[in-house]
């Protein structure tokens, strides 16, 4: 490598030719919605902080939350808790030895994907329902 | 480091067009990736087409044709032909794999190659594995026993202990692996890669050896066992048909299991 340096060799294409396929994209998804996650839980403590500041605070808290963009937010945010969850537990595995065919990368991967549609689907149903008992 | 882009001079610019020496009802392009040292200009992508009804049916087969009939400079390694030597180890229409053993057929449109990845680039498709192979070294592949070999015969295995070998010792170290590891490519100079690793599990799991602690001391370390985050890019790559990733889930339970 000193000698590569040294002759400035150039760098052979990465990222640039390299096709996207499950393994990776899973992987980076995970971590992309980790990051996510770390927003949400700045997001979630700043919405208890209103809460203790009293209604005011709360109701301008509420309006955000409750406008299509505070919405998209909380879909994100909720679709990136449930993503991370499943493919948290499938590093689990891993770290325990099993699921390492790519047979069974394939399926538990598709297995995440799906999973992390449908619970976040659920959540939201659940909350809607919810929140029209409460009206 | 992350660093998504290609530095300046590693940018690819359009190349030449070369036709077909013959026609025939099945022509098939080849985009091939070329760097001059002796030039200084940056590296670009050459496009061949060829006669696929006077072709070997490998992707190598082209690469030789295109090298003997229309630009004898094209550089690349190989040498057995058959994916035993690992030499031919480059990227193929988005993939790392051996040259000699895929099919031109199973490439849809035309065909794309480009050295392994982020590896500094010799010439065109040869890239310098001198740093990858200085990290295989510093496992100390070979057998660490504290006795001596019976003197009269080789020192025995049972099945099941040879058996833990299966999937290990078929690595012919092309590197196919290591060099689709996006971990490496961002922390290469001090993670080891999976190919590396492979290796060092296969001396670990060998019944024979008795370094397993020594081994595992060497690993223990935040980058070179553990920047693996199990990305899969490595198995799934693998012209071999091994299993990297495995192999170092296998290590990693080691080091849990030591600690107790």
């Amino acid at each position: 490598m000193n000698d590569s340096l040294k002759k400035k060799r150039p760098l052979s294409p990465h990222l640039q030719v390299y096709k996207i396929q499950i393994t990776s994209l899973l992987s980076i998804l995970h971590r992309c919605t980790g990051m996510v996650l770390c927003g949400g839980a700045i997001l979630c403590s700043v919405w208890f902080i209103t809460l203790a500041q009293g209604s005011q605070a709360y109701g301008v808290m509420q309006t955000f939350l409750l406008h299509p963009v505070g919405l998209i937010i909380l879909l994100g945010l909720s679709f990136s808790f449930f993503y991370h969850l499943c493919n948290g537990l499938r590093h689990l595995l891993w770290d325990a030895g099993i699921g390492y065919e790519m047979t069974e990368v394939r399926k538990t991967g598709w297995a995440v994907v799906i999973f992390s549609f449908v619970l976040t689907g659920c959540a939201w149903i659940l909350a809607i329902m919810y929140g029209k008992l409460l009206s | 480091m992350v660093q998504l882009r290609l530095p300046v001079n590693s940018r690819l610019k359009t190349g030449q067009n070369f036709p077909a020496p013959s026609q025939g009802p099945r022509m098939k392009l080849f985009h091939v990736y070329r760097y001059n040292p002796d030039s200084g200009e940056n590296p670009r992508l050459d496009t061949f087409e060829l006669n696929l009804d006077e072709c070997g049916p490998m992707v190598l087969d082209a690469l030789i044709k295109i090298k003997d009939e229309i630009d004898p400079t094209l550089t690349f390694r190989r040498s057995c032909r058959e994916g035993i030597c690992g030499s031919c180890a480059m990227n193929i229409e988005g993939t790392n794999t051996l040259a000699c053993i895929k099919p031109i057929e199973e490439c849809s449109g035309a065909v794309k190659i480009t050295p392994l990845p982020h590896l500094y680039v010799v010439k065109d498709l040869v890239a310098d594995l001198s740093f990858a192979y200085a990290q295989y070294q510093s496992i100390e592949p070979w057998i660490q026993s504290a006795t001596n070999p019976p003197p009269d015969r080789e020192r025995l295995q049972s099945h099941e202990e040879r058996e833990k070998l299966d999937g290990l010792w078929e690595c012919i170290l092309c590197f196919c692996c290591t060099t689709s590891c996006p971990s490496y490519w961002w922390s290469g100079d001090k993670y080891l890669g999976p190919a590396t690793l492979l290796q060092s599990y296969r001396w670990i799991a060998d019944s024979r050896d008795d370094a397993t602690g020594k081994r595992l001391d060497e690993l223990e370390d935040p980058f070179k066992l553990y920047r693996c985050h199990t990305i899969m890019n490595c198995t799934n790559t693998c012209p071999k048909g091994l299993n990297p990733a495995k192999a170092i889930g296998e290590i990693k339970k080691k080091m849990v299991e030591r600690v107790g």
